[in-house]
């Protein structure tokens, strides 16, 4: 079926010039999008050599060694590309100036000179695995792992729980001061976070929650855009449907448990999408509140690579490959919530 | 076993009064129907009584108990809302159980009660469905079931018919009214539509601007309206108006001539009037006798013979208009000049002033 959907077309049987373009203007479209992604998965799989070579290459490719007889170590094979030996695959012994000490794996008694100009390291496709294991072994990746999830998880609970309530009150509710207190949420919108960052922290240290998680969290769950998409759905739940509730016994708990929220799912799993993306990339906040490595988040960790005088560029990349991960299954398991509408078929 | 009664009632809305001062006393199982046109407050009546309204002065008791500050979930009633309400992320067989879970009725009590509704309403088959996945019809059952299982001291009926189509309304009147007869209990039944009034009432509360214009029988209200408002908003079609001026009041009814002079005559009490004073007669399309020798001189516009009945669409040479109801068919054509005879006995006066009406001495269509 999904076949039938890519090769359709425009014209009869036969592509046109519609279908030509569509094909490659999306395609192009996840070029940009994913080339950039692919780009670093790939690279991730690269010793820390491979990756400071130029040009690079779009493999990773580690060079190929052989053991040799009568050496210890195994010996890194190379193709000679001109001279005498032109076309011979050698294993080099040592380098000593312009002049690669080579020997033949198929003759291991003599040593050969070769010009380092004359020959090209033999490679391979090979995946540096060790960039991965070695954040388990080196680094405390499960820690950092845990911490950012931690976060995400309760921050994103607490949000939709606090947002939902919200919204519900200001959707369903008609009090005195509830354009005021609506449009208050909304200002909010407007103060760049970078003005709250001093405030917010003075408030989060005298509350004694800094190298706290929830340092991070508290001052996250309360988010106006949250409040007001929520709003914006449940003010599309009809009327009728509450009082429904209400005249079944239903207290006004009951009544926002049992019949808004399920019917708000919709809308919810776009907050839980956008709150799970937003905790788990934040990296400015995290990086004021947390300050101790114990408590340091996937992002904070990632930046920790990236030193002064050094960056481990491989582990680096392995790292962002396996923090891109989790919040790629969190979208591809919700987003068919965003399209599927469940509500307003009740009624009528 | 519940009475309602309301003691003047009020309810506003910031400064507008939708409720002026209502007071009612609804017995033990009567079917009682709210009717009035569309605004006149009688949603707003039965949402006060349902709770989902706060009654801003005057109190409400529920079988002498005075309820004004029970929440909607307190006061133990049910209601059949217009839209039907029906939960949608939940089976049929959930939607009934709702309301029972919340009083924490033990799981087989609520099984027993669901089950029995459902074959009473004949919705079983259809217990483990969406609303989505029902028809018109059928989420109208399901939603009188949500009520039914709940065995409310009162329901509450919010025009739920005016969803359904003409033939499907005809039916659920009668299944309506056959599960009052059954169940016994109180219900209250808010309509605009004067013939769902009419056939399933016990006692009809006629309501205009939130106020109550009349309380009475469906043929007390058709054969005694008070006033010329409740005698136009019952029967269909609308009763005919002329107006006129007394011309002289005798022990038997009242002589009047409209402008053209031409006379009529009323068989009713004619104590509160005078001669020259402005009143309008009512006379009911099923009382205008056409096509007859004698009568009044009438043009017909329009006819719309319907094989059974006939109706016939006449005016006035003074321009006022009459329509008049024929059983079976008529010879009678478009644009023909017929003769309509007003029978004193059936015809109605009302002050033109104040369209209160004059008491009828004899009553013709009384049996």
């Amino acid at each position: 079926m999904s076949l039938a959907f890519l090769t359709r077309t425009r014209g009869r049987g036969r592509f046109d010039l519609t279908d030509w373009l569509t094909w490659a203007y999306l395609l192009l479209a996840v070029f940009l999008m994913f080339g950039p992604i692919l780009w670093i998965a790939l690279s991730s799989f690269k010793t820390e050599a491979a990756l400071q070579e130029y040009p690079p290459t779009f493999l990773p490719l580690a060079p190929v060694t052989a053991t040799v007889e009568g050496f210890d170590e195994p010996l890194q094979l190379f193709r000679i590309i001109a001279g005498e030996h032109q076309g011979k695959v050698l294993a080099q012994v040592r380098r000593i100036g312009l002049v690669g000490k080579m020997v033949d794996p198929a003759n291991p008694g003599a040593l050969i000179d070769v010009n380092i100009n004359d020959r090209v390291p033999e490679r391979a496709f090979a995946l540096a695995v060790e960039n991965y294991t070695s954040l388990f072994e080196r680094f405390n990746f499960g820690l950092y792992f845990w911490n950012s999830l931690f976060i995400t998880v309760v921050a994103t609970i607490i949000t939709v729980l606090f947002n939902s309530m919200a919204a519900f009150a200001l959707s369903k509710y008609h009090f005195r001061g509830r354009t005021v207190v609506f449009v208050l949420i909304i200002a909010t919108l407007m103060i760049p976070p970078t003005i709250n960052l001093i405030p917010i922290y003075l408030v989060v240290s005298q509350l004694g929650l800094v190298n706290s998680p929830w340092g991070v969290i508290w001052p996250a769950v309360a988010t106006p855009t949250g409040v007001f998409l929520l709003r914006q759905y449940m003010l599309t739940i009809p009327d009728d449907l509450l009082d429904a509730a209400r005249m079944d016994h239903a207290s006004e708990w009951k009544v926002y448990w049992r019949i808004v929220l399920p019917l708000s799912a919709p809308a919810l799993a776009v907050l839980v999408i956008f709150s799970v993306m937003w905790r788990w990339n934040e990296f400015l906040w995290p990086l004021i509140v947390l300050n101790r490595s114990e408590e340091f988040t996937l992002q904070l960790a990632l930046n920790s690579f990236q030193g002064e005088l050094q960056t481990a560029w491989s582990n680096l990349l392995a790292m962002t490959i396996l923090t891109l991960l989790p919040i790629t299954l969190v979208f591809a398991v919700l987003q068919k919530y965003i399209t599927t509408g469940i509500a307003q078929s009740g009624v009528k | 076993m519940a009475v309602v009664e309301l003691d003047n009632v009020v309810k506003d809305y910031g400064a507008t009064r939708a409720v002026h001062g209502v007071s009612l006393t609804i017995e033990n199982g009567e079917f009682c129907v709210f009717v009035g046109p569309s605004g006149c407050g009688k949603s707003t009546l039965l949402r006060m009584i349902a709770g989902l309204e706060e009654i801003t002065d005057g109190e409400m008791r529920l079988d002498g108990q005075r309820v004004n500050e029970q929440r909607a979930s307190e006061r133990g009633l049910a209601m059949v809302f217009q839209t039907y309400a029906l939960y949608p992320h939940m089976t049929v067989r959930q939607n009934l159980a709702f309301g029972l879970e919340n009083i924490k009725t033990p799981k087989d009590e609520i099984v027993r009660r669901v089950d029995a509704a459902a074959r009473m309403l004949q919705i079983e088959t259809y217990l483990e469905r969406r609303p989505k996945q029902l028809s018109g019809g059928q989420r109208q059952r399901v939603a009188i079931g949500r009520a039914v299982v709940r065995e409310p001291r009162v329901f509450l009926f919010d025009e739920p018919l005016s969803n359904l189509d003409a033939e499907l309304r005809v039916a659920m009147r009668g299944e309506i009214s056959a599960l009052h007869r059954r169940l016994g209990n109180t219900m209250i039944y808010v309509t605009h539509d004067q013939v769902e009034a009419m056939t399933m009432a016990d006692k009809i509360v006629v309501l205009r601007a939130g106020r109550i214009e009349q309380v009475g029988a469906p043929l007390e209200l058709y054969n005694r309206p008070v006033n010329q408002f409740v005698a136009g908003f019952i029967g269909s079609p609308r009763m005919n108006f002329v107006e006129g001026t007394v011309d002289s009041i005798d022990d038997e009814g009242v002589d009047l001539r409209d402008r053209t002079g031409t006379a009529y005559r009323a068989a009713v009490d004619g104590g509160g009037v005078e001669r020259g004073d402005a009143v309008v007669l009512g006379i009911r399309p099923d009382h205008l006798d056409v096509g007859g020798s004698v009568g009044h001189e009438v043009t017909v516009n329009a006819i719309e013979q319907l094989g059974g009945d006939s109706y016939l669409y006449c005016e006035r040479p003074d321009g006022t208009r009459l329509t008049a109801h024929i059983a079976g068919q008529t010879a009678i054509r478009r644009g023909d000049v017929a003769r309509a005879v007003f029978r004193p006995e059936y015809s109605h006066l009302f002050v033109k002033d104040t369209g209160v009406a004059l008491p009828r001495l004899t009553i013709g269509e009384a049996v």
